[in-house]
């Protein structure tokens, strides 16, 4: 983080000169460098006092001043955040999180295939029902979601999170699929039909490879919406031992109430696993939401 | 099927007084009448509204700059923008619960640093309008950047020989972006502010980290008051008339707000969005 913060800004500093150059514009654009530079200091202050913090001790966290290193590091808040059992609530996500994007990609993928593919009545149907489920909001409908939950018996189970967290994060990911679905051309369909293939060694060996890009997409997506759910954590379970980790991140609020820097790192190893995930795929990261709202 | 079975469900269950065990009972529109007489519903839909229209305020100009800025060509750029998504990744509890530590009047920086600037010791989620002024903040910096992904999308699919044209023609910067660069994103503008309205009617989880509803009921929004009805109370046929007053409100808004900027023409124009 503390390099983050000071390269920007050294890069800031030669562009007048170098932009100049660069022949897209004419002038540097020195009003748009100085919001953006503005823009990261509103980002990344917080999340460098964030980071600093979990360094620090709980007596010093007042007095050394929320900016300054800490004068005495220490990793004791990481080894208490995981002796209070953080690693359960993260093995609960990481299972919520994996069954999630199973589901998801699998039933995204096949259904995806279904109405693109076939053009009948039916497949339409189907298919602007999942796109009528992108205006509905969890929110409005977790009532109904919890009263199925309750009559399924599923209440209090980590399959209480998963089902409905997959089925809100369906809409989306068909929308993504379907899109890169459709740019498959009609001449490799019908080269496989003339090898004599059936709709599913096509979908297997045609579509699923060449739709790599838009499932790994929704694989991320699906992800990120898993590990980051809120709602339906706390509304669907209620035992301490079936709490993800968003909840466990609540829950430790109440108990941490002195101890900031111990609750802050819990929120920092909270984010480790996303931030490899972005590290890894950051672009078909960035390239799925930006499809969210572009399609 | 997903959409229309829980809505259905919705709009039945208001219709019922149900505890969360055994089974709704039937009692017409007593929901719906307690709805509409009650004062702290009537605060929380203003409050609501207010909000939502703060954050297109807020959000809007800055996602649209910090967009178009990131689909520019400046070396610093890429460096900056994936900075700038950081937040993303984080979870609206994780986001709620470093501000509040941030603010915390005792044990934050805050604490630290209102002293120094000789303003003696801040409460900011202590005070009404400040609390509701910390949840726009924090909207705003959990948000933005997502709405800056929608734009810089959008600015890459603008066509560079319209620039090329409008350099010809002597126009300069300002004026590239206010007649190119703004009517060719306008698309861009209702998407992002139709997920910017629905997502403000029905945002939640924040509230309930950041400030619990509280000062009194001064953050009080419709989606917490019907968690609140609902989760805490356990009046789930009450809960349920909040829940469908707030779909109905929000489909409506964002339909208008779609019918009013013609995003329904959005196919032919733009092949490929």
């Amino acid at each position: 983080m503390t390099t983050t913060t000071t390269r920007p800004r050294a890069a800031a500093a030669v562009r007048p000169r170098r932009s100049g150059s660069s022949g897209n514009r004419r002038r540097p654009n020195l009003l748009a460098g100085a919001g953006s530079l503005l823009w990261l200091a509103v980002v990344g202050v917080p999340l460098y006092a964030l980071l600093v913090a979990t360094f620090q001790r709980g007596e010093n966290y007042t007095s050394d001043g929320p900016l300054t290193p800490p004068s005495d590091p220490t990793l004791d808040n990481y080894a208490t955040a995981i002796e209070n059992g953080l690693l359960g609530f993260v093995l609960n996500t990481a299972i919520v999180t994996l069954a999630v994007v199973v589901i998801v990609v699998a039933l995204s993928a096949t259904a995806g295939y279904a109405v693109v593919r076939s053009r009948t009545r039916w497949t339409n149907g189907v298919f602007r029902a999942f796109l009528l489920g992108l205006a509905i909001p969890s929110q409005a409908v977790i009532i109904p979601v919890y009263l199925i939950i309750v009559e399924m018996g599923l209440y209090d189970s980590l399959t209480a999170i998963v089902l409905p967290t997959a089925a809100f994060a369906l809409p989306v990911c068909m929308l993504i699929l379907v899109g890169s679905m459709r740019d498959i051309s009609e001449e490799l369909y019908e080269a496989m039909a003339l090898d004599g293939a059936g709709s599913v060694r096509t979908f297997v060996q045609l579509v699923v490879p060449l739709s790599r890009p838009g499932l790994s997409t929704v694989a991320v997506y699906s992800a990120l919406q898993a590990w980051n759910g809120f709602l339906f954590p706390l509304i669907l379970t209620q035992s301490h031992d079936k709490r993800l980790i968003t909840m466990g991140l609540f829950e430790f609020q109440g108990e941490y109430r002195v101890d900031v820097p111990g609750l802050l790192t819990a929120v920092v190893l909270s984010t480790v696993p996303l931030f490899v995930v972005y590290l890894v795929a950051r672009r078909s990261l960035v390239a799925g939401l930006m499809g969210v709202g572009g399609k | 099927m997903f959409a229309a079975l829980p809505m259905v469900l919705v709009a039945y269950l208001s219709l019922t007084s149900w505890g969360g065990l055994g089974t709704p009972e039937f009692v017409g529109l007593e929901n719906w009448s307690r709805l509409a007489g009650d004062p702290v519903m009537r605060r929380a839909v203003w409050l609501s509204l207010v909000l939502t229209v703060l954050n297109w305020i807020v959000q809007t100009p800055i996602a649209l700059l910090l967009g178009v800025w990131a689909a520019g060509p400046q070396r610093n750029r890429a460096v900056l923008s994936a900075i700038f998504f950081l937040p993303l990744l984080l979870s609206s509890a994780a986001i709620a619960i470093i501000w509040r530590a941030l603010l915390d009047p005792n044990f934050g920086p805050l604490a630290w640093l209102g002293p120094r600037l000789g303003l003696g010791s801040v409460d900011v989620l202590g005070g009404p309008t400040s609390a509701f002024a910390m949840i726009v903040f924090v909207t705003a910096w959990q948000f933005i950047p997502l709405h800056m992904l929608l734009y810089q999308g959008g600015a890459r699919q603008i066509p560079a020989s319209l620039y090329e044209a409008a350099r010809i023609d002597g126009a300069g910067m300002l004026r590239s972006f206010w007649h190119i660069t703004l009517p060719q994103l306008r698309h861009t503008i209702t998407t992002s502010s139709v997920l910017m309205v629905v997502g403000s009617l029905t945002y939640f989880d924040t509230v309930l980290i950041l400030t619990g509803g509280g000062p009194g009921t001064d953050t009080t929004i419709v989606p917490f008051l019907m968690y609140r009805a609902g989760f805490r109370s356990w009046e789930l046929g009450y809960a349920s008339a909040i829940a469908f007053t707030l779909v109905v409100v929000a489909t409506v808004i964002a339909l208008l707000l779609v019918r009013f900027t013609g995003f329904g023409s959005m196919r032919s124009t733009r092949e490929g969005m």
